[in-house]
């Protein structure tokens, strides 16, 4: 074994020569004006200011080829940036990925496995690849990490005959593999079924209160919403927005939603209020609210001989959040 | 180096710092351990060497056949070299089989193999798991050349002893004629088929480096694999074409059949030693340029 000074030295001189400290004590992640320009002179990301809270459990979001992908792969020494720079647990990346990337559990893209090999021989190969992993207890690990994501049965199955929520299960256990400061997953509830993805979740906020940060990539807002602190938006390549999640969807007004059998009264009396936006289904009128005492609204609504059945104000989800700061659907890449 | 930055550190990530986690100094053996298990359990590698394994059974069938009315085998000189020795002395169906898989099966398993290394992974997915795990670029392809290399030997080893075996099931063994004419015993004769063995496999080193230098080319495993078999055999023919003479001594292929030289007495080293040169050529040269393009490469697989 080597000694733990040498280490030490190495990273503090890793941490030295990038500076301006003040900015990453308590931040797992932190890029500035981190661009990636392809060979092609396509701009994948543009100028990204990240900063992910330690501690937090980051959900990132975007439209399909909005540069999540490729910030990961920058943030994990996979890919080098065409200029600005990116700290991950304090130190630069890619220069310190020796020293950082044992401390980081990462999905990237959904699982890769080698399918001749059983799921336990797959991690065994992965947790070989890791310098800092100790051999001695290699073979308990993995045990311990198949059983933590519920693959104990499945441990001698070549991993060919695996379904992808299988594989997504057996992903995630490489990432567990050692205690991590970090985890970096990218869409991990892909192809789950209800009951994996509640696990998973489960999982998550499991980790995340031992204190393990949590960068989680995902296309399913509500997701982000039930299991995020915080959460960052991006579309193509650019950062539109980052914070916690209630400030995030606190920023968009709720909608005003009348249930009522007589929507086409409901629609004219509310456009007269001066509702902007009035959208009606059936027997359900939905409107932003007018700047006005929601009781007169109410009111004016009965006064014109509206059948009121519901009124109220339904609060604004992530979603509309994200459709008001993208000004797009969610699917739609640009 | 500040206190501040060391103070920084373990409550970058708001929970308490593992243990200190340095490599120990045998982790590269234990990546290379696993890397060479993984690649002997892949049913690629099983099935090339079992056609190697074949070649020998299938020439020592044949020449049984062919001789067992009495007439000698190789009909005039023609085929490979020693072959018209075997039925004098089994042990030169070892020569004899490794003179028949030289020119293009055993380079076409190792090419396979060395494609396979780097792109097989990318084109899998899994290179950016190792990467991330994390293996570090030069070490992983320190790792596979060294695991190519190792396979060279086998592949080799797998032909030898196979046509050991069927020469000493099918032919006598005793006392050999060298190609000097010369008698030495079967021991030394064993000796001397394991030191060709050993030369034949070093004459694979550079094709070895050569499919792995492809193998960061690209993300697709069997495009690695399919151009350099493709190179080997463009290499080969020009090998064979007399008016670019000048230009042979540097093909990797020109000095493989040297081997036979061992079987002099006393051996002729010349060729012997222009072929280890040139092996040892082509690995540096696509050696580095393996390095250089795979430690800059971004992966996007």
């Amino acid at each position: 074994m080597a000694e733990p000074s040498t280490a030490g030295a190495a990273d503090s001189a890793d941490s030295a020569d990038v500076g301006d400290s003040a900015d990453v004590g308590d931040t797992a992640i932190v890029t500035r004006a981190l661009t990636k320009r392809y060979r092609g002179g396509q701009l994948a990301v543009d100028g990204l200011d990240l900063a992910v809270p330690a501690g937090s459990v980051f959900g990132f979001l975007g439209p399909n080829g909005s540069g999540k992908t490729t910030t990961i792969r920058m943030l994990m020494g996979l890919i080098e940036p065409t200029s600005g720079r990116a700290r991950v647990l304090g130190r630069p990346m890619p220069r310190a990925a020796r020293s950082v990337l044992p401390h980081v559990g990462a999905l990237i893209e959904g699982p890769a496995l080698y399918g001749f090999l059983s799921g336990r021989d797959n991690l065994l190969r992965y947790d070989a690849a890791d310098p800092a992993a100790d051999p001695r207890t290699r073979r308990a690990r993995v045990t311990a990490a198949l059983d933590r994501v519920g693959l104990t049965a499945a441990a001698g199955k070549k991993a060919k005959a695996y379904s992808l929520g299988m594989k997504q299960r057996l992903g995630l256990a490489a990432a567990l593999l050692q205690p991590r400061r970090l985890l970096v997953l990218d869409e991990p509830t892909n192809g789950l079924d209800p009951q994996g993805m509640r696990e998973i979740r489960a999982l998550i906020r499991e980790l995340a209160s031992d204190g393990t940060t949590v960068f989680l990539s995902s296309h399913l807002l509500d997701e982000i919403e039930q299991v995020c602190t915080h959460a960052a938006v991006m579309a193509r390549g650019r950062l539109i927005t980052q914070g916690p999640v209630a400030g995030l969807s606190a920023g968009v007004r709720g909608r005003l939603i009348v249930t009522t059998p007589d929507p086409g009264d409901a629609a004219r009396t509310l456009k007269e209020l001066g509702a902007n936006d009035v959208v009606t289904a059936e027997d359900r009128v939905s409107a932003e609210p007018p700047d006005r005492d929601l009781a007169e609204v109410n009111a004016a609504l009965v006064t014109a001989g509206v059948r009121v059945r519901g009124f109220g104000i339904e609060r604004a989800s992530l979603e509309d959040a994200f459709v008001a700061l993208t000004g797009e659907g969610f699917d739609v890449a640009g | 180096m500040s206190l501040a930055e060391v103070a920084e550190t373990p409550a970058a990530a708001g929970g308490t710092p593992g243990p200190p986690r340095t490599p120990g100094p045998l982790w590269t053996l234990g990546l290379l351990r696993n890397e060479l298990s993984t690649t002997l359990r892949r049913w690629r590698t099983v099935a090339l060497l079992g056609v190697l394994a074949a070649v020998p059974v299938l020439v020592g069938i044949a020449i049984k056949i062919e001789t067992s009315d009495g007439s000698s085998a190789g009909g005039g000189g023609e085929g490979p070299a020693f072959i018209a020795q075997i039925t004098n002395n089994g042990l030169f169906l070892v020569f004899t089989a490794l003179a028949a898989t030289l020119p293009f099966f055993l380079p076409m398993a190792v090419g396979v193999v060395a494609g396979d290394a780097i792109a097989g992974e990318a084109g899998a997915g899994t290179l950016r798991y190792l990467l991330v795990a994390p293996a570090g670029r030069t070490r992983l392809l320190i790792t596979k050349y060294a695991t190519t290399m190792a396979f060279c030997l086998i592949a080799t080893l797998v032909v030898a002893i196979s046509a050991l075996v069927v020469g000493a099931l099918l032919f006598p063994l005793g006392e050999l004629t060298t190609i000097s004419g010369t008698r030495i015993g079967f021991g030394e004769g064993l000796a001397r088929a394991l030191l060709i063995a050993l030369i034949v496999a070093v004459s694979l080193i550079g094709v070895a480096a050569l499919g792995l230098f492809v193998s960061t080319l690209t993300n697709s495993g069997i495009a690695a694999m399919a151009t350099t078999v493709g190179l080997l055999i463009t290499v080969q023919i020009l090998d064979q074409i007399p008016q670019l003479h000048a230009l042979q001594p540097y093909l990797f292929p020109h000095y493989w059949l040297s081997f036979a030289d061992l079987m002099r007495d006393p051996v002729y080293w010349d060729d012997l030693i222009r072929n280890l040169q040139v092996q040892g050529l082509y690995a540096a040269v696509f050696g580095t340029a393996a390095w250089a393009r795979f430690t800059t490469k971004d992966i996007t697989a």
